[in-house]
């Protein structure tokens, strides 16, 4: 069986934490990562840059619609995801809009974290 | 010319060029601030150079490098981006076009629809207008540290999210300018609408929409759209010094003295948007200038053409149905036709319940009833719109109707 863990935290509170500290908790992360290699469950993970340069996409009557800021209603649940590689954000933004969730739902565009990579 | 008028005409396409030759918004306007300073000392010794825009990119261009050189967080910065001297600088005297190409990749990037729309005015009068982050902030009367955060923000989106810098394909262009089009409307109106805040300000909001609008014009100048908003803007800039009395209260376009009108915008304004309707295709933009066109041709108040301006309402109002729309209809077929026919529309626009919170509903309502003679429901309606009007100098005018239809016998 496949699983998604979804990390939530708040952003504010990551912001506030000194450098030496952000250290600490990145090496941590890197652990994991290994850890969970070593082990044969890894599959992939990333980290999302801050909410702030999050898009949300929407299709009503076959227009794309976009607006600034992640995806921020509680009415809908968060159904699956795409991992994508584009050029920019415009063509985030036509391959979100594509998705078949886009004219019923939401699609939030999260810019990965460019990390170094794990030997 | 004077070498501040100098630069502000060379500004925008030479910050334009530098954005994309560093990759970077603050490294841009920083550099080209200090290769303005340079040019300040040079230049009225050893004379304007031959080509002062490509003097300023490639100045700007060095100064911005040794900072990064000098600057390790800067340099780290800038390798994400790395684009630094990879691209050519263009060089002197060389062809118009591809500095003005960035000027359109800057307008579309600044007005990009996954930026907030408040974002995208600040970024624009910010970089294309060359508006310090205090005057913005006065006009949008919010502290200049949230301006500033706005502003931080939306560039680290442009970087982090990699809006690109690009003019959108033939696909996109049409809809994306539209969008660049609502900016500039966005500046003009919140220039023009307010008369609350700092006078100077919204004054330079207003200048600085038409100069967009100019500019717009001369990058398309084949879309109706961007000569109906350029018409449009001049046409109700032109009503400035008409539209305030020395008491600051608004003076409605009916009770404007006319001969204060400025008569050169006018005939700009008119010529726009005369020639934005023969283009066909006229939208939003052009047909509320045809609109403006009609009022600023008539002499008198009671010479407006309303048949006509109702029956362009009611074209707007099948291409952009909106209630505020429908209700400027209704208002135009009062004076136009039928002062009880424009009634009956606004009682239906009040019954759909859309307009509930807006003043010029009522207040509409309490004029034609004032002109039709029935004072005593005038006044409830007044009274009502009294009830909803959030602005100074527009209660001023409801309390002197209201004491108007509640005097006279």
């Amino acid at each position: 069986m496949k699983y998604l863990l979804l990390i939530y935290e708040k952003e504010a509170d990551w912001a506030a934490i000194p450098e030496a500290e952000k250290g600490k908790i990145f090496q941590e992360y890197m652990d994991y990562s290994k850890r969970i290699r070593k082990s044969g469950n890894y599959i992939g993970g990333e980290a999302l840059q801050p909410v702030s340069t999050a898009t949300t996409v929407r299709v009503k009557n076959g227009k794309t619609l976009t607006t600034d800021g992640p995806f921020a209603e509680t009415r809908e649940q968060l159904g699956g995801f795409f991992l994508v590689d584009a050029k920019d954000l415009d063509e985030a933004i036509a391959l979100a809009a594509g998705i078949p969730g886009s004219r019923t739902g939401s699609i939030e565009v999260r810019p990965i974290m460019p990390t170094p990579p794990v030997e | 010319m004077d070498l501040d008028t100098l630069y502000r005409e060379e500004r925008p396409r030479a910050l334009a060029t530098l954005i994309r030759l560093l990759g970077d918004f603050d490294l841009a306007e920083d550099g080209l601030q200090e290769a303005f300073a340079a040019a300040l000392e040079q230049w009225p010794a050893a004379g304007v150079p031959r080509n002062p825009r490509a003097w300023l990119v490639s100045t700007a261009r060095h100064k911005a490098i040794d900072r990064v050189r000098r600057d390790k967080s800067l340099a780290a910065k800038q390798a994400e981006i790395a684009y630094l001297g990879e691209v050519a600088v263009p060089a002197p005297g060389l062809a118009e076009q591809p500095f003005t190409d960035d000027l359109m990749r800057l307008i579309f990037t600044c007005c990009h629809p996954a930026l907030a729309l408040e974002a995208q005015v600040a970024l624009t009068l910010k970089t294309l207008c060359g508006l310090s982050v205090d005057e913005i902030a006065r006009a949008f009367l919010v502290p200049p540290s949230t301006m500033a955060q706005r502003l931080v923000r939306a560039k680290a989106k442009i970087r982090g999210a990699r809006i690109p810098y690009e003019v959108p394909g033939s696909d996109q262009l049409a809809e994306r300018l539209d969008g660049v089009l609502r900016v500039v409307y966005l500046v003009f109106n919140e220039g023009y609408a307010a008369t609350s805040g700092d006078a100077l300000v919204r004054r330079e909001l207003c200048n600085e929409a038409i100069r967009l609008g100019r500019l717009l014009r001369t990058l398309f100048p084949d879309a109706s759209e961007v000569a109906g908003l350029l018409a449009l803007t001049l046409l109700h800039d032109s009503r400035r010094a008409a539209r305030l009395d020395e008491r600051g209260d608004l003076v409605t376009l009916e009770e404007q003295d006319r001969s204060r009108w400025d008569r050169g915008q006018i005939a700009e304004g008119q010529a726009l948007a005369e020639a934005a309707l023969r283009r066909g295709g006229a939208g939003f933009y052009a047909l509320q200038a045809a609109i403006a066109a009609l009022h600023a041709q008539a002499v008198r108040a009671g010479e407006t053409d309303w048949p006509q301006i109702a029956a362009l309402y009611a074209l707007l109002l099948r291409l952009h149905p909106s209630p505020v729309v429908a209700l400027n209809h209704a208002a135009a077929v009062a004076m136009g036709e039928r002062l009880d026919r424009g009634l009956r529309l606004i009682e239906q626009l009040e019954a759909g319940g859309e307009l509930q919170s807006y003043h010029l509903l009522p207040a509409a309502k309490a004029d034609i009833l004032r002109r039709l003679g029935r004072r005593a429901e005038a006044a409830a309606a007044y009274e009502r719109a009294l009830e909803l009007v959030t602005h100074e100098a527009e209660r001023r005018y409801l309390e002197r109707r209201l004491r108007e239809v509640r005097s006279t016998p």
